[in-house]
């Protein structure tokens, strides 16, 4: 029954020592009325039986593992080098609290320093903080940053279509009470015109995703112009993996890069934990939200690392902080430091560039198909849009029953023109046999 | 002996994954869109290893000792948790799978939402929320869009004690409502002459951390709550200290409307160095429409019993929206559901009471050199002045700091901020007896040196890796990144 060390003794010793008879007796604070109610949750297992259960339980999902898996839309099946693993497993690094006791702390710490820097080397940027919980609550922190910057002057935000849907949704949850405008996310299609036509004096933020949800990789330079030609700031949602061989956005001048870091050595799991990372320029560091951690020096004039300038932070400021943020995801940070590490310079622009070859193979061969058609006009990393002959729900039902594949993400759920579409993921998991398999298992439901 | 960066170990041309050759047809570049740099350490896959194992080894962790952070539950981590949200049928599992592929997640998320409710006697349990401050927003926002959606407009006013963690004020403010401070009375309650002054048709509602951060159990609190009802606002629980209450008493129960947990506190899973964390969200039935989502359905037959294949994700009808994408931190989920299946209700109850039982074993053991300034009963922490009136230049800092050099990770300092030299300790159920009286002993001898030899708490630690840091150098001369970062004119 659970996992605790007292004998009889050693609780009847402790009760003495407070001077009480039984334990009950500690909560008399409780009004009787509603103390000690009968709790109908099952009764306690041996570990060895919640093992087995949990791997029966585990057994009624069809993991990747499995099967071949063309989904993205934000979630990718990237390698994960062993070693990630291993590190994050060290009792020393995933038992530990955040870091308010530096001198204790020095191994998180210098980990997240590590992270901040390749960050910021992967992006072109700046500074950046120790993580968000994903790239969605990341954007919003990110319009949140904006909104300060301009005193709340400026109400208007520009969202992308392109950006990722599920991210929108949570900038409108997150700032349902700061009466703001969001303009710019009606159309199912992306048009660069149509985003910088919008933008005005009151714009704060233009929030745009590179590759975009559909896959593509749009120009960025006229975003970055126009808004800054208002005054507004840029937020670019990006995708690590393509970073390796793509521009970085802070190349092309733009204020914040956010974005879903799961793909650095992180599993699909789900859903989460993920990993939100959040860079910007310097001088907008004082209106960042989040853990950061800075370099300093000990009484011995040795280096160390500490979390700094938390006068921005809730546990300081309290209602007047930059956000509430307070835990993060500490531990997928360090995940995408030790895969950033072991994959390095060379390695991961390898991964960008087998996902990209592979990603091409597979939409030249699909296009080829009768009633098929790639759509895709702009360039694309890893993952494109094709359009079916039939739904996308009867397509994937084929290609999971007589492939064991997970087929494309169903466009027509979010973008209601997008009918029959499918947006494809391929990544350097997905050999060539699958994606032959995949292309033979399209052509089967040809309509 | 100081640890390099990884960027020092770095040599040009030296490789650590090596992937694979294209089995594929090459296509050509977008040669104008390409990066000619990209700055990221060349080091090995052994170089990798040693350098995060010494990292590790400059960390203070659960599984090295004693952790009695105040506030945050630093319970034993099973290891058996970490095993299962690493099945290969969980963790590989991409979240826009179709649903007759993932019965096995929707399973384990229906499971925790309903045991999350009948501990607590919620009737609406999100799961979605990252952490606890992620929570408290996403409750804080239901009680706006509740009185919103009544006409009640005028509404805009949360009341938050003065003990209260700061994500309370701050999770106000973002959801664009305004903070009011209710002050302690002299046993550590919530002052309910201030609180009284404070009730009117603005209130939106309170924000209650029962246990409060005093580890006190308020013993207005029926008469707070009925308070903030009877003047029509909400009463919202910081769940940050369940692990005092788990079988004891269940805050639906007790009139709370919404709360937060904390999975990773209350429920074992491990605090990862920072996150991840999982902030799931209960309320009553008159807040359930609010949640946010999705959540799990389960279509259930004539007897109530659910089928296999049956399980489905839901929008709440009137939600309040996404607060994250996709579902919520499953791989945490997982790690909470296997603890919750060890203990059991009577495990989870017992948990509860030797948390409650250590944390007054220490009270009693200490109060009498360190000042408790609330010093009742208390929950599964309290709070200890760090300050001797004769030894006057001894902070709760230097007690802290001092307290490394004995093995034992210090305590919450300088929280609640109602306390001065605040010491905040929360020993947690799964130390033994032998610990806490190691800790015990400890603290004697540092409250015993304050006097005698005061420098060895000054210079504390002695023995950490580094010395004591200094925190006002790193505000002031900012270093958040150890690369020079490309002018943005350049690489255009």
């Amino acid at each position: 029954m659970g996992y605790l060390p007292h004998t009889v003794q050693d609780i009847k010793k402790m009760l003495d020592a407070v001077g009480v008879e039984r334990v009950e007796d500690l909560f008399e604070d409780v009004p009787e009325s509603v103390r000690y109610p009968s709790i109908l949750l099952p009764d306690g297992l041996s570990q060895m039986e919640v093992a087995g259960l949990l791997e029966a339980v585990s057994q009624e999902n069809v993991p990747g593992a499995k099967t071949a898996n063309f989904l993205g839309a934000g979630a990718y099946n990237h390698f994960v080098p062993p070693v990630v693993d291993h590190v994050l497993s060290r009792g020393e690094f995933y038992t530990a609290y955040t870091p308010y006791q530096p001198e204790v702390s020095q191994g998180t710490l210098q980990a997240v320093f590590e992270y901040q820097s390749m960050i910021c080397a992967l992006t072109g940027m700046e500074v950046s903080n120790a993580s968000h919980y994903d790239g969605a609550t990341a954007l919003a922190e990110a319009v949140i940053l904006a909104l300060n910057q301009f005193r709340g002057k400026r109400r208007k935000i520009v969202l992308c279509p392109g950006v990722h849907p599920e991210y929108r949704q949570v900038v409108h949850t997150y700032t349902q009470g700061m009466g703001l405008v969001i303009v710019g996310e009606s159309d199912c299609y992306v048009d660069v015109g149509r985003i910088t036509g919008s933008i005005d004096e009151n714009t704060a933020l233009v929030a745009v995703q590179v590759p975009d949800f559909f896959g593509e990789v749009n120009p960025l330079t006229p975003v970055v112009d126009a808004a800054h030609a208002h005054g507004a700031l840029v937020c670019v949602v990006a995708d690590p993996i393509s970073l390796g061989m793509l521009k970085p956005p802070g190349w092309y001048g733009v204020d914040i890069v956010v974005g879903e870091g799961q793909g650095l050595g992180i599993p699909l799991s789900f859903g989460g934990p993920y990993l939100g990372f959040f860079t910007t320029r310097e001088k907008y560091v004082r209106r960042m939200a989040g853990r950061l951690v800075g370099e300093t020096t000990d009484r011995d004039g040795e280096p160390g690392y500490v979390l700094t300038l938390s006068t921005r932070e809730q546990h300081i400021k309290r209602d007047r902080a930059s956000s509430n943020i307070c835990t993060n995801q500490g531990l997928m940070a360090l995940a995408a430091a030790v895969y950033l590490s072991v994959m390095g310079k060379y390695g991961l622009r390898e991964v960008a560039e087998l996902c990209y070859h592979k990603s091409h193979y597979a939409a030249g061969e699909i296009d080829k198909l009768a009633g098929y058609e790639l759509l895709s006009r702009n360039p694309f990393v890893k993952e494109f849009v094709i359009q079916c002959p039939i739904p996308v729900e009867e397509i994937n039902h084929h290609l999971l029953h007589e492939y064991d594949i997970v087929g494309g993400f169903d466009l027509e759920q979010i973008y209601p023109d997008r009918v029959n579409q499918m947006l494809v993921a391929v990544t350097e998991m997905n050999s060539k046999l699958e994606i032959d398999d995949l292309v033979q298992g399209l052509s089967e439901v040809s309509g | 002996m100081k640890e390099p960066l990884i960027y020092d170990l770095s040599s040009p041309g030296r490789h650590g994954v090596t992937m694979p050759e294209p089995d594929v047809p090459l296509t050509e570049l977008p040669a104008d869109l390409l990066r000619d740099d990209l700055d990221l350490p060349e080091v090995s896959e052994i170089d990798v290893v040693r350098h995060y194992l010494r990292l590790s080894q400059r960390n203070y962790a659960v599984d090295r000792g004693f952790y009695p952070l105040g506030s945050c539950t630093m319970k034993y981590n099973p290891k058996l948790n970490e095993d299962m949200a690493r099945l290969p049928g969980f963790a590989a599992v991409h979240p826009y799978q179709p649903l007759e592929t993932i019965q096995g997640a929707l399973a384990v998320m229906y499971e925790v939402q309903q045991w999350l409710g009948e501990l607590s006697g919620f009737d609406g349990i999100s799961l979605q929320p990252a952490a606890g401050a992620h929570g408290e927003l996403t409750g804080v926002l239901m009680m706006r869009r509740y009185h919103l959606d009544r006409g009640d407009e005028k509404r805009t006013k949360i009341l938050i004690p003065d003990s209260a963690h700061g994500t309370n004020p701050a999770s106000t403010t973002m959801s664009g409502l305004n903070v009011v401070e209710i002050p302690s009375d002299d046993r550590g309650n919530i002052d309910l002459g201030a609180l009284r002054a404070e009730c009117d048709n603005t209130v939106a509602g309170i924000m209650i951390t029962n246990p409060s951060t005093l580890g006190l159990f308020d013993e207005n609190l029926e008469a707070v709550i009925a308070m903030i009802h009877d003047c029509g606002g909400l009463v919202y629980g910081d769940g940050a200290n369940f692990n005092a209450l788990m079988g004891i008493v269940r805050p639906g129960d007790l009139g709370f409307d919404v709360m937060h947990f904390n999975l990773h506190k209350t429920f074992a899973t491990p605090h990862g160095g920072g996150g991840p964390g999982s902030g799931p969200v209960g309320c009553l039935a008159h807040l359930s429409p609010y949640l946010p989502g999705p959540i799990v359905g389960a279509n259930l037959d004539e007897n109530g019993e659910h089928m296999p294949g049956d399980y489905y994700l839901t929008m709440p009808q009137k939600t309040i929206g996404r607060v994250k994408a996709f579902y919520g931190q499953f791989g945490v989920i997982v790690r909470a559901f296997a603890y919750v299946l060890v203990c059991g209700s009577d495990g989870l109850r017992h948990a509860s009471e030797m948390a409650v039982l250590a944390a007054n074993y220490l009270r009693v053991r200490l109060r009498d050199t360190y000042h408790v300034p609330y010093d009742r009963v208390s929950m599964h922490e309290f709070v200890a002045e760090g300050h001797f009136a004769d030894a006057p230049d001894i902070h709760a800092l230097d007690i802290s700091k001092r307290l490394i050099d004995y093995g034992f990770h210090p305590p919450t300092n300088y929280f609640p901020l109602i306390v001065p030299e605040a010491l905040m300790i929360e020993p947690t159920e799964t130390e033994s007896i032998e610990t806490l009286d190691a800790f015990a002993e400890a603290m004697l001898a540092i409250a015993r040196e304050a006097r005698e030899q005061p420098e060895l708490l000054h210079d504390a630690p002695h023995s950490a890796p580094v010395k004591r840091l200094d925190e006002v150098a790193a505000a002031k001369n900012l270093i958040l990144c150890c690369r020079p970062v490309f002018n943005v004119d350049e690489g255009k």
